[in-house]
């Protein structure tokens, strides 16, 4: 049987880890590849690396600390940020990534998920779509959460999975950093709507935010990264605590 | 990790533009073994075992395959008795033929076709940590105990022909081939070398084969 997925999150700028609150005020969390070990060694299942500087500052994310990662751990790992380009994700693919995710340049030219799709295959593909809610509604933000559109959550998800988007990680930017929980609500309706794997993400405290997201929310990922940078939560112990809670997890 | 008379392997991962290569040359790297990576025929002739790793469509990947020239080497490699191991799309392309996105031969090591999961209630691609329900002792497994759970990441599935040929099942929506074997050959649908211990375990077995 498929395992629940528990997945930690890097946000990279300027190649130190960084972490907010509301995608705000951001705290230095330490070295990447040093994390990236620790967690690999902690089972953690999966590994996001959100390179958050790469929209702002138009550049591309660093493939060497990409190649750095992917020789320090042996867990699939996922690489964002700024990406474009076939050209981009191919570098990305090269220098160790297992996955790839997009994000704003999807929004702005849809057309680039179906080309990525066609390219290297949907399983590679992850959509991130930040979302925030606005009078009952949900609308996807860019840039980091900094622009807001007028695109609601729901129809672009359709859409990208259309497209042929592998996977789609969901960050509310509501709950993000503020570790009250995740969006149950945002994430249960992304995995009604979708055949394709959803990773809840945003607003991780306890592990009981992970039981509900993943019992109430019907995710099939849950990601963190405060939470676990800072050792509030140990992977393992929560592991344990989801599969008494008949959560299936590997151990 | 690989000891003494194991340093006159050497592993030729083959390269032919399909995806994540690196990843399976830092995972063979870290067990001490002799890798080459290979991409064009003769070279063929300078390693003791050959790997074909790949992830994305399998119609692309056998075109590759021709217009690199590779594939006639594999299959003479295969019939000299020497190892190979196919991961992921790797292992898909032992197919007789697949059907991503449109029909294609595979190389015709074991019979069956490529296929979509259309498996009820469960999404795809199937991404995650899944379990192995080994059929039989294989020399690959030697070492790793039940219910480990190894990364999967795929959309489509070898519909082996013969049961005799499948030497592992793993159940999503439907119970389906997750490795295959004939003689020399094995193909996994999992990633050894993104399943971190037991993952390497498999590897090293593949080498000391």
């Amino acid at each position: 049987m498929l395992t629940k997925r528990i997945i930690a999150c890097l946000d990279v700028k300027n190649s130190r880890t960084v972490k907010g609150v509301n995608f705000e005020s951001l705290k230095d969390m330490g070295d990447p590849v040093e994390q990236a070990l620790f967690y690999s060694q902690a089972k953690a299942d999966e590994l996001v690396f959100l390179d958050i500087s790469a929209t702002n500052e138009r550049r591309k994310t660093l493939s060497t600390l990409v190649n750095s990662i992917a020789k320090a751990i042996n867990i699939p790992f996922t690489v964002g940020g700024g990406i474009s380009s076939v050209d981009d994700v191919r570098t990305l693919l090269e220098s160790g990534a297992d996955k790839i995710s997009v994000n704003t340049a999807a929004v702005n030219n849809p057309k680039l998920i179906s080309e990525l799709a066609k390219e290297f295959g949907s399983q590679c593909i992850v959509v991130a779509i930040d979302a925030k809610r606005d009078e009952g509604e949900w609308f996807v933000y860019l840039n980091g959460g900094q622009i807001p559109t007028k695109l609601k959550v729901k129809d672009w998800l359709k859409q990208a999975e259309k497209l042929g988007a592998g996977e789609i990680l969901l960050t509310s930017i509501d709950t993000d950093g503020t570790r009250n929980g995740f969006a149950i609500e945002l994430t249960h309706m992304a995995s009604t709507l979708l055949n394709i794997p959803v990773i809840a993400s945003g607003g991780a405290g306890t592990f009981d935010h992970f039981k509900d997201v993943f019992k109430s929310g019907k995710a099939d990922a849950a990601l963190a990264a405060g939470i676990f940078h800072e050792r509030t939560v140990d992977i393992p112990q929560l592991k344990n605590y989801l599969k008494e809670q008949s959560i299936n997890v590997r151990l | 990790m690989v000891q003494g008379e194991q340093q006159d392997k050497v592993i030729g991962i083959i390269d032919y533009g399909m995806g994540n290569l690196r990843s399976v040359y830092n995972a063979f790297r870290s067990l001490d073994a002799n890798v080459e990576i290979i991409t064009i025929p003769e070279q063929f002739n300078s390693v003791t075992h050959i790997v074909l790793p790949g992830v994305g469509s399998f119609a692309k990947a056998m075109e590759n395959l021709e217009e690199r020239n590779l594939i006639e080497p594999i299959i003479s490699f295969v019939k000299s008795g020497k190892p190979m191991l196919g991961i992921c799309l790797g292992m898909q392309l032992l197919a007789t033929r697949g059907f991503e996105p449109y029909e294609k031969s595979g190389l015709g090591l074991i019979e069956g076709n490529v296929i979509k999961m259309n498996f009820d209630g469960v999404r795809i691609p199937h991404v995650g940590w899944n379990a192995l329900e080994l059929i039989t002792d294989h020399l690959l497994f030697q070492g790793i105990r039940k219910h480990v759970d190894f990364y999967f990441v795929h959309s489509y599935f070898f519909d082996v022909k013969n049961e005799q040929d499948i030497l592992a099942y793993s159940e999503y929506g439907s119970r389906f081939p997750s490795v295959v074997y004939k003689d020399n050959v094995t193909g996994m649908q999992f990633h050894p070398e993104k399943s971190q211990k037991h993952g390497l375990r498999i590897l090293n077995n593949f080498v000391s084969s």
